[in-house]
């Protein structure tokens, strides 16, 4: 290591080697740090100088990867890790990027999506940082990623084995607002003492006749533990059941970590009599004319013009390019459009 | 095991709790029988409602044993029972009534939810059919139909206290513990809510440990009493036996300290 000039300061790969107790995390370990040092050098101009692959140092991987396993060996059950500080503020998906990082190899092709779309400020200065501090390949393409990190979002290109799908939390607890007790919650949680959820669902209906959570809507993970899908809309919860990919959840600021294995069963939660629903529209998206995707409203003027067009960039963008088009696209300024089209 | 009408409900012995160097229950044993009302009585400090959390509350012992005879005619051991176990007790077979209704009551969502509550956790899944039933307790404890979608802050202080137990009383249990439930109420509101216990009482055949300082409440309500002092049960008998010729000094001074109008 010593003679080893293009070895960054930080890198722990070596060093972490000689620490390690057990034989397969040695292993891991120096075939990581065998990686980390081919694609160092082969990237050595474009990767951030100073810095272990992925940012964090291997231990802190270890640490979290273990929260990882253990998360998945206990389906919606909130894991607490030692979640570290990161060069973005809480709130701005802390906990995703630990995740992220932790999972994250030198051959991976990575995905990150705000609100559906891989254009918003916090997709693109994650996905930057990960470009950045890892090198790996980015994609804008649901199908292509091996890791999907999002915030808000599952995109409606149906997810697929072996991509890892990890989720930004604020408030990883579902029944934080019922119970502000952590001491009771997870007595709660241990004891399957759910009867407090259906009264936020009966409140629901009591006061406006239908239940009105529309995001961060409750669900039910193997038949046990009672989880918060973090502020994804319901319109996205059906996707989460039985589900292709591993599902992971981060929540840095709560410094907590839980997950959905693949092909695992997740039920909302509803009444016999008031059933779980998604969102409706009454009209298509706007620019590729889907009928069957989340549509954001987009206020296109400042004389009260607006249009309804696809939340998950990807999927209209590649409608477009298989030649759908949605029935308002001729009357949106060319502007708005015109880049998406020309890629 | 059927449920036998001839064995105690509620068997409690030897029972004794200490906070720090200070004795609040020291060695209570008494029998409860099923559809009885038991009055426990005496001063502020002298062990009463500590005695009651004991019971109903989970709330730790020093020493003494509790056995509860289940529906299913099982009888278990409340001070060592397991969590869950107790939970569901509580949830089922026992009520709790506390004498501040904004502590056994969740003052954020509406009565509905309130009485719903205890039917939601034992796994109600219609909404439609939770509604009715708490539309029905409602109308049981005399609060008005409409107020449904209220929030119980919204209450006066004997509609909570109402609404307290009609959420206790909606899965039907077959005991109730009660602290000081017409504390904190005025003088007619606590008539209209005692003439709604004894007739509720009668019509469950519940049985009841029943909390109070207030003898004219235990006159009207109990069929047995039991008189504490620093923390001793120092006379137990039938209610009138007890106050029309007390035996203990304790209980003499007790009685003659009742307010002749």
């Amino acid at each position: 290591m010593t003679g080893d000039l293009n070895a960054p300061p930080m890198d722990g790969g070596g060093d972490n080697a000689s620490t390690c107790r057990d034989d397969t995390a040695r292993e891991i370990a120096a075939s990581s740090a065998k990686e980390a040092k081919s694609t160092w050098c082969a990237s050595h101009a474009s990767r951030l100088d100073g810095y272990n692959f992925a940012y964090l140092d291997e231990q802190t991987k270890r640490m979290i990867r273990r929260a990882i396993l253990k998360a998945v060996a206990i389906p919606g059950y909130q894991v607490p890790f030692a979640s570290r500080d990161m060069p973005l503020p809480y709130g701005w998906g802390t906990g995703g990027i630990q995740v992220t990082a932790a999972c994250i190899g030198p051959e991976d092709v990575l995905k990150v999506i705000d609100q559906g779309s891989d254009d918003t400020t916090n997709a693109i200065s994650i996905r930057a940082f990960f470009q950045r501090t890892t090198n790996v390949d980015v994609t804008e393409q649901t199908a292509d990623a091996t890791i999907i990190q999002t915030r808000h979002r599952i995109p409606e290109t149906p997810l697929s084995d072996g991509q890892i799908f990890v989720y930004q939390v604020p408030i990883p607890e579902p029944l934080r607002w019922l119970e502000p007790r952590e001491t009771e919650s997870r007595k709660m949680h241990a004891l399957v003492d759910y009867g407090m959820m259906h009264v936020k669902l009966y409140e629901d209906i009591a006061r406006l006749g239908r239940i009105s959570t529309s995001y961060d809507y409750p669900v039910l993970v193997n038949d046990r533990y009672v989880m918060a899908p973090s502020p994804t809309p319901k319109f996205d919860n059906p996707k989460m059941d039985n589900c292709s990919a591993l599902q992971l959840f981060g929540a840095g600021r709560e410094k907590r970590i839980y997950a959905i294995p693949p092909y695992t069963k997740v039920v909302s939660l509803d009444f016999e009599d008031h059933p779980f629903e998604v969102q409706k529209w009454d009209q298509v998206c706007a620019l590729c004319g889907a009928d069957n995707s989340y549509l954001d409203e987009v206020i296109i003027d400042d004389q009260g013009g607006r249009m309804f067009t696809c939340s998950d960039s990807d999927y209209c963008a590649a409608r477009r390019a298989k030649g759908f088009r949605g029935p308002a696209l001729e009357q949106v300024p060319k502007s708005f459009w015109r880049n998406k089209e020309e890629d | 095991m059927a449920f036998d009408d001839d064995l105690p409900l509620l068997s409690v012995d030897g029972l004794s709790k200490s906070f720090g160097a200070t004795v609040a229950v020291n060695d209570v044993s008494f029998e409860l029988w099923p559809g009885e009302v038991l009055a426990v009585v005496g001063e502020s400090g002298s062990g009463k409602t500590t005695l009651l959390r004991c019971l109903g509350a989970g709330l730790p012992v020093d020493a003494g044993r509790v056995h509860y005879r289940r529906r299913d005619g099982e009888e278990v051991e409340i001070t060592t029972l397991d969590e869950p176990a107790r939970r569901l007790l509580m949830r089922t077979e026992w009520g709790f009534v506390h004498q501040n209704p904004r502590d056994g009551l969740r003052l954020g969502v509406s009565a509905g939810a309130n009485i719903g509550e205890r039917l939601m956790a034992v796994g109600a899944r219609h909404y439609g059919k939770i509604r009715d039933e708490a539309l029905g307790w409602m109308a049981r404890v005399e609060i008005d139909r409409s107020r449904i979608d209220d929030r119980p802050k919204t209450f006066s202080g004997g509609m909570q206290q109402r609404l307290q137990i009609a959420r206790n009383l909606v899965t039907s249990p077959a005991l109730m513990f009660m602290d000081e439930p017409t504390g904190g109420l005025d003088v007619s509101v606590q008539a209209r809510l005692l003439d709604l216990l004894r007739g509720l009482v009668n019509e469950l055949s519940l049985s009841v440990i029943i909390v109070t300082h207030d003898l004219a409440v235990a006159r009207l309500l109990s069929h047995r009493m039991m008189v504490m002092q620093q923390g001793r049960a120092v006379e137990l008998g039938l209610t009138d036996q007890i106050l029309d010729d007390p035996q203990h000094a304790y209980s003499q001074l007790l009685v003659s300290s009742i307010l002749q109008g």
